[in-house]
This record gives C-alpha cells, structure tokens and sequence, in this order.
C-alpha cells in the first residue's frame, strides 16, 4: 500500500540541509501525523495574547513532572523498597551513588516545588475563571490530577521510612478506620498488615513508582488535549475564538510556537534559578521540604513529640484537626443555615428539593457518626468541592478583573485562610490554633457553597471585545 | 486587584512564622561553632568521634575512606582511625552487640551518621542541639548510669567524655531571657578533667564540626557546585530574557 | 503576524546561542544522571583488593579466590608444565602476549611475576563462561593430543597453561591476568600492583 499523500514538508530554515531534512521528515509524515500534530498543539495552536505572569505555572508544572519522572527513575536504581533497608538505600544514594545526593535532593525539592507551582496554576485558575463553560472538563481534568499527585506525594514520603514517613502513613491510613463497619477492615488491607509495614512499605512503592505516575501522565495528556479543544481561557475572560480574521484565526491570537514557547523558556530558566537556589544552598528549606525526625529511621514503638505532614498537606490536615466535638454543633448550624439559604432564596425547584431532602439527612448522619468521621469527611469534601467550582461560580463575567467587590474579597479571605490552615496544620496543636483552623475551616467552605449567592448579588463591571494587553 | 491579592498574601506568609516563634519552648541552645572547611578541626573532631563514640554508636553509612574529604589520607585513616583488622573501605560499624547494648542502656544506642540533620529543630540547628547536650552532663546519683543531664533530661546515656570534662554538678544560678529573670539549676564544673572548660567547649566543637560533616559529606561540593550553576543560570536568565523580548517584538 | 523584521540576524544569533547555552544546561544536567551508574563506593569498596595465602598451595594445583565478584585463579605451575608452554607457542594465537590482557610486569613467556605463580582472572574472554581446569596431558574429547590447561565448557574455547587462547576458538583474547603483587613469600594481594594502579 503506498503511504498517504501529504505535501512534501519544508525546512527553509536549515538551509542546504533542507533536502535531506525535509525529505526525511517528509518520509515520516506519510506514515505519522507529525506536522498535523507539530501544527495543531505548536505552530497554529493560536493563544490568547495578554498572558501575563501567572500563565507559566502550566507549562513550569510539565517542567517539574519531567524531572520528577526522570530523577525517580535513576533513584529506582539504587533505592530498595525494603524495611529492613531502606533507610540505608538513601543514605547509600546520598553517599555512596556518583551523584546521587543531586538527584535525590533535585527529587525531594521537586516534589515541593510541584505543589507550589500546581497551587499556583490553581489560583490562576480560580482568578481568571478558567473553569467556566467550555472549559469545565480542562478544570475536572486537572482536579484529579490533582488528586494524584497528592497521592503520588503521600506514597512517596514513605519510601525514604524515617520517622515522619512512617508515622504520616501510620496516621493516614488510619483515617481509614473512622468509616463505619468497613474501616478498620479497610485500614488493614490497604497496609496489608496490622501496622504499617514491610508489606505496606512495597506496595506503596509499587503505586508510586509506577501505578499514579502512569495516571499522571494520561490524565495530563487529557487536560491538554481539553485545553487545545477549546482553546486558551486569557485574564480578560474574553473568548478570542469569536474575533477571528479573514483567514479564521483569532485577532487576539498568536501562535504558541515560537510565541509562547519562548516565553515558557524564560519562565523555566528563572524557576530553574529559584529551584537551584534551594537545591544547592538550603535543600532541607527549614525543615519543610525535608522534615528533620525524617532522618530517624522508622520506629515503630516511639512516636515523634510533633508529627506534621509535609507542608503540602497541612491546610487539609488543619480541616481534619479543627473537627471536634464542639465544633460538630457549629457545623450542625451550618447545614441548617444552608438548607434554610437555599429554601428561601434559590430559584430553582430542584435545588430546593435537594436541600430539604438533603439538609435533614445530614443532620441526621451528623448526629450518628462521630467527629472523628466527619473530619475525615470534612478533608476529603474539602479537595473534592473543587470540582464543583464551574457550577458555583454564577457570576455573568469569568475574570476577576471584571467581577465585582464580594467576589474579589471572597477569594482574597480564601487565599489567606487556605494559608492560614496550611500554618497551622503544621504546628502542634494550640487552644488558639485549634479555634483559628475552625473559623477557617467555615470560611473554606463557606467560599464555595455561597458562591452562587455572591456571585449574582455583586455589581461586574464590562466586559471589553477584546483583550487588553 | 492581582497586585492587592499578592500583597496580602504576602503579608500573611510574612506574620504568621512569627506567631510560630511565640509559641515554641524555650529550649536555650548554645550556638555550635561549625566550619566545615577547618579540616583541622575536622580531623581532630573524627578522631574524638573513632575514640569515644564508635565504642558504643555507629555510623552505618559512613565509609571510613570517605574521610579523605577531610584531607587525610588512605593510610592515615586506615593506621589511625580504623580498628585493626578492618579495611578503608567500610562502613563506620561499631563492635558492641545490639542485644547487650539495650541490657545496658536500656536502648540500642542510635546511630550517629544523620544525627546532625535529625537533631534540628525550631531552638537551633542539630549542631546546636549537640553541642549544648554534650556539654551539660552532670553527676546524678539517681540515675542508673549515675549522669543526667539538662538538655536531654533523664537520657539513657553515660557522660562518654567525663574524663575530659570532669564531673559537673546541678547548681540553683539565675537565667536572665527575654526581658526577665528565672532561678533555673543549670550543670556547674565541680572536678575537674583532664581538659580546662575553654579546651573542652573546643573539643566538643570539633566533635560536633565532625558529626555535621558526617550528617552530609556532599555539602561542600554541593555549595561549590551550586555557585557554578547559579552563575550559569544568571548568563542564562539575560539571553533567553532577549529572546523572548526579540520574538515579541512581532506582537502589537 | 511574523512582519519582515530588520533584525532578523539578531534573531538568529539569539536563537543560535540559546540553542547552544540549553544544550550545555541539558548536558550538564545530565552528568549525575549518567555518574551515578558507575559503580558506587559500596561496589568500590567491595571491589577492594584482596590478599591470598598460597603457602599451602601444592605444585601442580590450583586455588580460587574472589575479587570484585569474580574467581581469581592462582596455579603453581611445575617445571613440567613450564616446559609445555615453552613448547606450545605455535598453537597459541598471541604466544608472546601482544594484546593488552596483563599487566606490563606479566607480559612475558609465562605470563607472570615468578614463573612458579600464575594469576588469572577466570573469565572466558568470549562471553564470560568461567572455563574448568584440565590439568592432565591426555587425550580429550576435544583435543587429542591435550597438553593441559583450561578448557571453557560454553563454546569450547581452549587456553594453554598460561592462559594463553588457542588458534581457530571463539574467545578472541588471552584470560586476562588481574594486578597483583607479592606481599611476602607466600602472600598474594590481587587487585593492586607496586605501582598502585590497580586499586580502584
């Protein structure tokens, strides 16, 4: 069968080598869709214009996914996945592997340096309304990566079985245990042993070094592959698809290669100098990003004084810890304040339905099951309820630039209060600290769930046709 | 509005660390002199290390002929340091069997080659910790090893260096901090030993020089290493900043 | 979009030189990745040279040592098996040890500091069988008029009493005959030689 008929692909730009080359490349492109693929996601995929500096945080998060993929494989190659070893293993990486020390700590620093750049994707997300119609399956996408990566995270920070490690799984997976009837049941078989162990220790590993990574990957390829379906959401909110020229391309479009591509480089050589700075001069960074009790190795029998988790973790672990007993009435107050919220000013039959059906069996469920439950409830609504934001946010304009007063504070107070849990989830446990991370924890939610009513109440200022630079 | 979010923010991250300072113990620590390009002190701080410690701790993931980072040779280490019989090339293991180790102590002595970096807290850094521990041993006959000790109260561990220190004992003293005045007992020389106080603060910081060089023996090249790439990047950050700015040129 | 531009040199220039200034960044990134597979000091260090007591070692016979995870062969030849070498030198295919698979203090006739004492690392050079010894002068399946020496099991490879690899067999090279030096009269080190070179 002859190959497909596809014009001969040229390469001015190499010049006498342009023959070759392009007849080459020529070659390929009748039996693979290189320059339909290379045209599609580079050199005609039309980008809004006005990016401005929170649009690095993308492509700075494929950077670091790189690296992490390409450092744990080359620490695969000396660590083992063994109780018994362990910790020796990376010790044995920090000193005896030919630069080992390098990759392990470009590992350890890259793993904090990804959730500081996705936190930040994030928050460009949540200002720019990036989620908003057509764009809610980039936004579902990107949660559950997310979702993964905080599960990559968790798994990883066994393998190094200090102190922390095994204590943070220990306590983790015992959260587990708070479910009804299956829970303790349930805790065991995800240790597959009564405490964390050898056996839990391997099939950690086994999801971290290959399981989630694999995830990962395919769920990045999805919020890409979105993303180029709809195009580029722009701090202006504007849609850029319904202003195009004679040709059909976008006015307020440029082409991400060379455009972007070269703005993305500038962007990842001065994360590259931030991340080098901490690599090489401070790669503990004050016990965060390598926790001091983690270089004790793992010991069942004593617990640290002060266990944390990594600082990543610590605005939901604040959630789970704000939970209490008395902070169960609050809670109660909420979910009728909210029932009553929706019965009295919602619009629409449905949501009234819910919320009388709903409201009570919270209620109900709230007066069964104990606080300890509902924290582990709270933690995981809290990351979940992020999904929800393209339905919440009822606002008429995307961006922030043009949302009103209430919008603009609600996620000014998020942005602190989420800062805040993070804070403290990483001390140990004050009378102060506890009331703090209770009244931020109603703040967390109460970001998301009234979202619909502010929204709307608040005053947007216009919209412009086209984006301002 | 972008602008006004950062700032905040910023504000935040900026407060709250120094509520968390409030909030932690008063655990005075001594500030370690650490130098880890004083090879001397080094050289004499594995020395003291080999002698008084490896007797009963280890360093399971030191190699003797890792020392030569600190300018000794293979032979030096190998005529000086290492136990007769062993080879250059192993790792700092101790002799003592774990088993009896805990009928003596109570607990298997840890081993110290991280002990450095797990000693760091809020108080001060691991060098701090030990240097302030090694040097408030004190005579307590209500111990079962007859030593406690201020910085690591009722610890499992005999004072390994008393013959150099002497034996100190609790006295009632005033402690001045932050404005006011507590009566604390703090540990005062009451025999001395073979070393004068000054001399014997400067074998600890020897010591404890050796234990943070252990902790990480990269840690040198780690920083010369990131000096080349940090000046890389800095010729870097320039030409790829005129490129971008080159390219976009075309944009209007 | 792209308009002709006036300094399209300078845009040439500048992508030339950040392509060449990524590459060395890639480059040098890359040097721990490629270092941290060669052998590490735990490899090193049990790689170390290793001492050998040939005191109770009898003419005619072999002993085998481990050296970095490999046997080390020490023969004592006697004057009889000497006197075969001497004599085999046609059917060997590199009888006065050109190729580079000793030490310089072993290139000679036998192979070997004191002609009484060969060291050899007991690796086919074809494909890493380790060959068996066949001492005796007899008639063999595959030779018949044997005069001693190795014989590798895999691929039929023959070498004389020397190490040396006979004409027309598939490993290319003599066995190769590691450092080592006489600590004493009936000590050997292996693994280093006088001149220090073979510690790794």
């Amino acid at each position: 069968m002859a190959a497909t008929k596809k014009e001969p692909v040229n390469v001015n730009w190499a010049g006498p080598l342009n023959a070759p080359l392009g007849g080459l490349l020529t070659w390929v492109d009748q039996r693979f869709p290189l320059m339909s693929q290379w045209k599609e996601h580079l050199s005609e995929y039309y980008a809004p214009k006005n990016f401005n500096f929170w649009y690095y945080f993308g492509s700075l998060a494929m950077v670091v996914l790189v690296l992490q993929i390409v450092t744990g494989i080359f620490l695969v190659m000396h660590y083992k996945p063994s109780a018994a070893e362990a910790f020796a293993s990376v010790e044995y990486i920090m000193r005896d592997v030919p630069g080992g020390w390098l990759i392990r700590y470009m590992h350890s620093t890259g793993a904090s340096a990804f959730f500081i750049v996705i936190y930040l994707h994030m928050f460009r997300g949540l200002m720019y309304g990036s989620y908003r119609a057509p764009r809610e399956l980039i936004w579902i996408f990107g949660m559950v990566i997310y979702l993964a990566l905080m599960a990559e995270a968790f798994f990883g920070y066994l393998l190094p079985w200090g102190q922390m490690s095994f204590w943070g799984a220990q306590v983790i997976v015992n959260l587990f245990d708070a479910l009804p009837i299956i829970g303790p049941d349930l805790s065991t078989w995800v240790r597959g042993d009564f405490v964390v162990s050898d056996a839990t220790l391997n099939r950690f590993f086994a999801f971290h070094v290959i399981a989630i990574p694999l995830a990962i990957l395919g769920l990045v390829s999805a919020h890409i592959l979105a993303l180029h379906e709809v195009g580029s959401n722009n701090p202006d909110g504007v849609e850029i698809k319904q202003n195009k020229n004679a040709q059909g391309i976008p006015v307020d479009g440029i082409p991400f290669f060379p455009y972007y591509v070269v703005k993305d480089a500038l962007g990842v050589v001065v994360f590259a100098a931030v991340f080098c700075a901490i690599l090489f001069f401070m790669p503990e960074m004050g016990g965060y990003f390598l926790e001091y009790n983690n270089f004790i190795p793992a010991d069942p029998l004593k617990t640290p004084p002060h266990i944390a988790p990594v600082w990543y973790f610590t605005p939901y672990y604040s959630i789970l810890r704000a939970t209490t007993e008395d902070f169960m009435w609050v809670l109660r107050a909420g979910v009728v304040a909210y029932t009553l919220l929706i019965l009295f000013t919602s619009r629409g039959c449905l949501s009234k339905l819910v919320a009388v059906m709903a409201g009570p069996v919270v209620l109900i469920a709230m007066g069964v099951i104990e606080a300890k439950v509902w924290g582990v409830v709270l933690m995981g609504v809290a990351t979940l309820i992020f999904f929800l934001m393209p339905w919440l946010d009822k606002s008429p304009v995307k961006s922030i630039r043009y949302k009103g007063t209430l919008s603009r504070w609600a996620l000014t107070i998020f942005v602190i209060v989420f800062l805040t849990l993070g804070f403290y989830g990483t001390q140990p446990v004050t009378v102060a600290g506890t009331i703090i991370s209770q009244v931020g924890t109603l703040i967390y939610f109460a970001f998301f769930l009234l979202m619909p009513w502010y929204t709307q109440m608040e005053q947007t200022h216009p919209v412009p046709d086209r984006v301002t630079m | 509005m972008t602008r006004k979010i950062i700032s905040v923010a910023l504000l935040v991250c900026a407060l709250v660390p120094s509520f968390a300072v409030g909030a932690g113990d008063h655990v005075k620590l001594d500030r370690a002199p650490v130098n880890l390009n004083n090879t001397e002190s080094l050289q004499r701080g594995a020395a003291l290390f080999v002698n008084y410690c490896l007797n009963c701790h280890s360093a399971n993931y030191m190699r003797y002929n890792r020392l030569q980072d600190i300018g000794l040779s293979n032979k030096e280490i190998l005529d000086n340091l290492v136990f007769s019989g062993g080879k250059v090339g192993d790792l700092m293991k101790n002799t003592m069997d774990a088993g009896e180790a805990k009928v003596w102590f109570g607990a298997q002595p840890p081993d110290l080659t991280v002990i450095a970096r797990s000693r760091a807290s809020e108080a001060g850094s691991g060098a701090d910790w030990l240097y302030t521990y090694l040097r408030t041993f004190y005579r307590d006959a209500s111990r079962p090893t007859g030593w406690n000790n201020t910085t690591f109260p009722n610890v499992g561990m005999p004072h390994a260096l008393w013959e150099l220190q002497g034996e100190q004992v609790l006295k009632a003293g005033q402690m001045q901090a932050d404005g006011y005045t507590a009566s604390v007992e703090k540990p005062v020389l009451a025999k001395p030993g073979k070393l004068s106080a000054l001399e014997y603060d400067r074998a600890v910081g020897d010591l404890v020089n050796y234990l943070v060089y252990m902790g990480e023996p990269a840690a040198k090249s780690r920083k010369t290493i990131g000096l080349i790439v940090m000046g890389f990047l800095f010729l870097l950050i320039p030409l790829i900043y005129a490129l971008k700015v080159n390219f976009w040129k075309d944009i209007h | 979009m792209a308009e002709q531009q006036p300094d399209k040199g300078r845009r040439c220039m500048l992508v030339a030189a950040s392509t060449v200034a990524g590459g060395v960044a890639t480059a040098a990134a890359g040097v721990p990745f490629v270092a941290s597979m060669f052998p590490s000091e735990r490899a090193k260090a049990a790689g170390a040279p290793v001492e050998a007591d040939i005191s109770q070692l009898a003419p005619g016979e072999r002993m085998t040592v481990e050296w970095r995870g490999k046997p080390v062969w020490i023969v004592r030849r006697t004057p009889e098996m000497l006197d075969t070498i001497k004599k085999n030198a046609d059917k060997v295919s590199d009888p006065a040890s050109k190729k580079d698979m000793q030490p310089k203090y072993a290139t000679n006739e036998m192979r070997s500091i004191k002609p009484e004492y060969l060291v050899l690392v007991g690796i086919c050079t074809h494909l890493g069988c380790s060959p068996v010894e066949k001492f005796q002068a007899q008639a063999e399946a595959f030779a018949s008029d044997w005069k001693g020496g190795f014989y590798c099991p895999c691929h039929g490879s023959l070498f004389d009493l020397a190490g040396r690899v006979y004409k027309n067999k598939p490993a290319p090279d003599n066995l190769v005959v590691p450092p080592h030096k006489f600590l004493s009269e009936g000590k050997i080190l292996i693994g280093e030689d006088a001149s220090d070179k073979g510690a790794a």
